[in-house]
């Protein structure tokens, strides 16, 4: 176990040295000047930028800048973004607060989704497990920012059920409807992964064999074969939990939450590579992290996979 | 100038009494601002409730909060409370007045005496003479790298605080270092006195001084600027309080504010909002006190003003917006006939009626009418939609060949108005357009700056102070900053440009400017397109807000009801 | 977007019972449960009008989709314009028709990439194994941690599509979205393979010395592709929605193409004064990311003999 542990994350250091420079590639080689927009709306002038570019190291040639990046971020020091500050105040910050609703819309994707799954599960080919797949997909169908901003407007500024933006220290109850948003169109393969995986283990013999030995069905559905359709449904949301992080960009704007997907977003368009690299390498440390619990996981679920 | 890379959005017309008092140039300062109200939002601060706290939109500045290093609107809202500078502009007429200084005199409109009153910092330090030289020294010398210090061009000696280095990124090293860190043109007389020589003579140089690049700064700025610039200390109505990254920012009333501008809130905080529409949603929940620009959402039909009724306000502003080309970057726009063609095929009010809902006002001409200096109808003919006119002129320019687009910046609104534009161009010449993204501004810009951007651009300016010469010199002057046009230059433009700096009163300065826009008339460099107007909204418990001309709110005139 | 590419664990369960040795084709054995299916003749026929839309828009209607009437612009739907106008003045039917082509296109080809790169690379990786396998998988793995949106941005923003031609304007779009897409069919397909692999007819043909080219193309792909055509359909659907996203941040398709994702980002701010402007693209959207889930899903359980 300590094995293989040690292992998995000696193999993320490749994958972490690849996406950084991938990423660090990616962002300095977009056109445009960073300094524009510094000035409003006429270029700053030539002191002011060439003051930002020796501060940013924007005149070493890539692979030098790139070697100095790794070097400083070797000891911990991420930089400092265009705004002059430091690119790990910034990221704690922000990753508490799109933690929170990444896990929030993991909840609550789990919660309706593993529901769903199993009310259409057990009454497969009936009007609710028709009802469950047609509005599931229906979910996915629409794109985010429509249900976003559908929301916003029904649930927060019609109907005053919920607040319409999120504050800079966001409450669990202000968060619950961008994390709806945000995990609604996870509820959907959650939902179906659990019916499939239901389905066919009701059917396994193991099932069979319980419900013959006198177990009540609900039992035996509970215990035997919802545990292990579960497998599948905690891999995917592992996945799924890197990717609302970073996803997060169309739920964070509409909802005004200072999150790191809007971070990225912005870095993005203002060139501000130091930031975007430090926040992308971070995404990807968790989402690498993440997937060693899901591995690990399987171990506890399914006592058949071992990690020797 | 004060640019804004987001759009400003602006909405349809409300029949206030500030645009009459505005048009009116100032019949009155103690009028009250809005028509209606409880007479607690008059100009000049004495009466209405004192007191309570206010929630506005804002934005993450660009740079540290240092007045001579921000000209983006983001930092510069903030900062405009919490400095006083020599002059301070009428918040209905943008007229300058006196602020911090008693008298700013000049026999040649070279040689400048500026006298001050006796202002204090909100740090208990008196201002003096000292601390506008040292403050504009730092802002003009090379190696600081301040973002304002164009401003500072025409003062005498400004050149020799100059990087003049070639080497890219080493401009201010070894033989590159600048060779002097004080102007010659500024020289302190007294504690109190100070005096101002400019290189050439420049008749509005008191007009300028209103700009918050030449704010003041205390002694403590200069000892540590990085400290400084995430904490100002300034001398306006307001003092710095906070400012949590990322998020918001707070200033408190200044209880120490020697001027007559004093505030009659207590806190405002500056909300950074990442989505317009967020930010209206919140104004309409009553979670926002005040929003500065209506999203197009709600300007639709009008819409926000059955769900903001009674708190909600129009005024025109100093914006402007036009098209631009480059005729080097696209020679096939080289022909000033050409440009009136298109510009007289774009059906501007159909347009603000259906893209902007009445939110503009038809340009008809290159400068705002809210400046001092303004000449209606400058561009005549050329820019009123006439497609019969339009064919002949295109025409007589010899037809044109070939696909038109118009590039704009992706953040913003401004897909929607520029494909409108385009729409209006093919149906009356049937010249094919196509509304084109250019990338986010800092792409949009370099490619302006550099001259890569072929066929036409969207382009606007937001003025620095109020006055003709702020919509010409900067824009159309050969060697301007802002000059994307080829660049556009004109001998007799030039000379006009001059011959108006150096004229002996501001009337008959404002005469010579308006030649040399007559100039522009007939060149033709940009199409003139429209007229901005600023739409605010609040919430239930603030009186009525009063826009500035600059499109600003007038924080200090603020109140609770 | 994240969930595009969260698809294929959905499947990755159901695969476990899918390679079971038959006597009838699989084929038909499939039709015959797929002929039975309401769902399947709905998706089926929806797929076709939309297809039929997008290659011949002119057979519905006779309208430039070009034309703007400013002065008519917001039309509420009438005689004269059945879906009414949009915010420029098109008619907001002939756009939507005309949008089917676009939307369709990015869907099928990204689809298509994906499939292609991803199969090719799970299959090599699977089949080779030892330390190609273990090289591919962190390859993978580095595009998989980049989140769709995110790298799509950065693509976009550096490729700078303006004013360039239909069809590389849909390309640039369709790569954009392929690059990140194809690691998470990779996975799918690489796991596929490998519960192929140790199969008796694919060490018998081994064992009769058949090239490796041969028995991955005679004896491992087609048993190993079911999974992958299931959730490529459905992730088909995912591509057209996230195509609308990118259009919203202002990074997907652009004119002179017309899509349904551009129309709906341009209509969003219409929600809550002139929403008929954002309903009929969206419908039409939603309609066919629709169509494609369910015949993918039909597809699915007309294929996996367990579930029958």
């Amino acid at each position: 176990m300590g094995k293989y542990i040690i292992r998995r994350l000696l193999q993320m250091i490749p994958v972490i040295i690849g996406t950084t420079f991938l990423i660090f590639y990616m962002v300095f080689a977009l056109p445009g000047d960073p300094t524009a927009g510094k000035c409003g709306e006429r270029p700053c002038p030539a002191a002011y930028v060439a003051k930002y570019r020796a501060e940013h190291n924007l005149d070493d040639p890539m692979p030098i800048r790139y070697a100095k990046y790794v070097a400083k971020t070797a000891t911990g020091d991420l930089g400092t973004n265009r705004y002059g500050v430091k690119v790990t105040e910034d990221l704690k910050k922000r990753y508490v607060v799109t933690g929170k609703l990444a896990l929030m819309a993991v909840a609550v994707e789990v919660v309706i989704g593993i529901a769903a799954g199993i009310l259409s599960g057990i009454r497969k080919g009936r009007f609710i497990d028709n009802l469950v797949l047609v509005s599931t997909l229906f979910v996915i169908s629409i794109p985010v920012f429509v249900i976003g901003a559908l929301c916003q407007y029904f649930l927060g500024v019609k109907w005053g059920l919920f607040p319409v933006t999120v504050s800079a220290k966001p409450t669990l109850y202000e968060l619950f409807m961008p994390a709806f948003v945000l995990g609604s169109l996870s509820i959907a393969y959650v939902a179906r992964l659990t019916r499939t995986n239901l389905v066919e283990n009701l059917r396994a013999d193991y099932v069979r064999t319980a419900i013959a030995k006198g177990l009540s069905r609900k039992r035996a559905v509970g215990l035997h074969a919802l545990r292990n359709s579960m497998i599948p449904v905690i891999t995917f949301v592992g996945f799924d939990f890197g990717g609302l992080l970073g996803g997060a960009i169309v739920t964070e704007r509409i909802f005004n939450i200072q999150g790191i997907g809007g971070y990225i977003f912005r870095s993005i368009y203002n060139r501000d590579g130091v930031a975007v690299v430090g926040a992308v390498t971070a995404l990807v440390i968790v989402y690498l992290l993440v997937n060693l619990l899901v591995d690990l996981l399987y171990g506890v679920l399914d006592p058949r996979i071992s990690h020797d | 100038m004060r640019g804004t890379t987001r759009t400003i959005a602006v909405a349809g017309v409300s029949a206030l009494a500030l645009l009459t008092a505005a048009c009116n140039g100032g019949s009155s300062e103690t009028t009250s601002a809005t028509g209606g109200a409880t007479g607690s939002a008059s100009a000049s601060g004495d009466t209405g409730a004192s007191g309570g706290e206010i929630t506005v939109n804002g934005c993450q500045p660009e740079n540290q909060l240092i007045a001579g290093n921000t000209s983006e609107t983001c930092g510069g809202d903030v900062l405009d409370t919490l400095t006083a500078k020599l002059v301070h502009y009428n918040s209905d007429t943008a007229e300058p007045e006196m602020d911090i200084a008693e008298s700013i005199e000049t026999d040649d409109n070279q040689n400048f005496t500026v006298k001050l009153k006796d202002y204090k910092f909100a740090d208990g330090t008196p201002v003096t003479a000292d601390s506008f030289v040292k403050a504009w020294n730092y802002t003009a010398y090379g190696p600081n790298g301040q973002g304002g210090s164009y401003f500072y061009g025409p003062i005498e000696g400004f050149d020799a605080l100059q990087c003049t280095g070639t080497e890219e990124g080493k401009e201010c090293e070894g033989t590159g270092k600048p060779k002097a860190e004080e102007m010659t043109g500024l020289k302190v007389v007294d504690d109190k006195t100070f005096t101002i020589k400019t290189t050439e003579k420049v008749s509005n140089l008191p007009v300028r001084l209103g700009y918050t690049a030449f704010a003041p700064q205390p002694e403590s700025f200069f000892s540590d600027p990085e400290a400084f610039g995430k904490a100002p200390v300034g001398a306006g109505p307001f003092k710095f309080e906070s400012w949590t990254e990322g998020q918001s920012i707070v200033v408190v009333k200044n209880p120490d504010y020697s001027g007559t501008n004093t505030a009659k809130i207590d806190k405002i905080t500056f909300k950074f909002m990442q989505d317009m529409d967020a930010a209206y949603n919140e104004l309409v929940a009553n979670q926002l006190d005040l929003l500065t620009a209506i999203p197009v959402s709600a300007l639709i039909d009008d819409k926000y003003k059955t769900e903001l009724t009674d708190r909600n306000a129009q005024r025109e502003t100093a914006t402007i917006q036009w098209i631009g080309m480059n005729p080097k970057a696209d020679p096939t726009l080289a022909k000033p006939e050409l440009r009136k063609a298109l510009s007289m095929a774009i059906d501007r009010e159909t347009i603000n009626k259906q893209i902007f809902n009445g939110t503009r006002t038809v340009s008809t001409g290159w400068v705002s009418p809210v400046v001092s200096g303004y000449k209606a109808n400058a561009c005549g003919e050329a820019c009123v939609f006439d497609p019969a006119k339009a064919k002949a002129m295109l025409e007589q320019a010899g037809g044109y060949d070939g696909k038109l687009t118009l590039t704009y910046n992706t953040e913003g609104d401004h897909k929607t108005w520029t494909t409108a534009v385009c729409n209006s161009i093919t149906d009356t010449l049937g010249i094919e357009c196509t509304a084109t993204p250019g990338g986010e501004f800092g792409e949009f810009l370099t490619n302006l700056t550099e001259g890569k951007t072929k066929g036409m651009f969207r382009n606007g300016w937001q003025m620095d102070y109020p006055s003709i010469e702020n919509y010409l010199t900067p824009i159309y002057a050969k060697n301007a900053d802002s000059n994307y046009f080829g660049p556009y230059d004109n001998p007799e433009f030039e000379k006009l440009l001059k011959e108006a700096a150096a004229a002996p009163s501001n009337d008959e300065a404002n005469v010579k400017y308006q030649e040399a826009e007559a100039v522009l008339a007939e060149d033709f460099p940009t199409i003139p397109l429209f007229y901005g107007k600023a739409t605010m909204g609040w919430s239930d418990k603030l009186n009525p807000v009063k826009i500035t001309p600059f499109g600003t709110a007038d924080f200090t005139s603020i109140s609770l009801k | 977007m994240t969930e595009s590419a969260t698809v294929v664990q959905a499947v990755e369960a159901t695969n476990a019972a899918g390679d079971v040795g038959e006597a009838r084709s699989l084929g038909a054995d499939a039709w015959r449960a797929l002929r039975k299916k309401p769902l399947f003749w709905v998706s089926l026929v929806l797929i076709t009008i939309f297809v039929l839309m997008a290659i011949w828009p002119s057979l519905f209607t006779n309208t430039d989709p070009d034309n703007a009437v400013l002065r008519q612009a917001r039309e509420r739907p009438n005689a004269n314009a059945w879906f009414g106008r949009d915010i420029q003045g098109y008619d907001i039917y002939s756009r939507v028709v005309y949008g089917a082509r676009a939307s369709i296109l990015v869907g099928v080809l990204t689809t298509t990439f994906t499939v292609l790169l991803g199969g090719a690379i799970g299959t090599l990786a699977a089949y080779a194994g030892g330390w190609v396998d273990a090289l591919v998988s962190r390859v993978t793995d580095i595009f998989f941690a980049i989140p769709l949106l995110l790298g799509a941005i950065l693509f976009m923003a550096a490729t700078q599509p303006r004013g360039k031609p239909y069809f590389v304007i849909i390309l640039l779009v369709v790569t954009a979205i392929s690059i990140l897409g194809w690691p998470s069919l990779a996975r799918l397909m690489r796991s596929s393979v490998m519960q192929v692999l140790p199969n008796d007819y694919v060490q018998a043909a081994r064992a009769l010395g058949a090239s490796p080219w041969r028995i991955i193309r005679k004896h491992i792909i087609p048993n190993a592709m079911g999974p992958l055509i299931v959730v490529s359909t459905i992730n088909l659907g995912a591509y057209i929605a996230a195509e609308a996203t990118l259009s919203f941040l202002g990074i997907g398709l652009q004119p002179p193409v017309i899509s349904w994702g551009v129309s709906i980002s341009d209509a969003i701010v219409g929600l809550r004064t002139t929403p008929h402007m954002l309903a009929f693209p969206s419908l039409f959207l939603s309609l066919t990311v629709l169509a494609f889930i369910m015949l993918g899903d039909a597809i699915r359980d007309a294929f996996d003999p367990k579930t029958r």
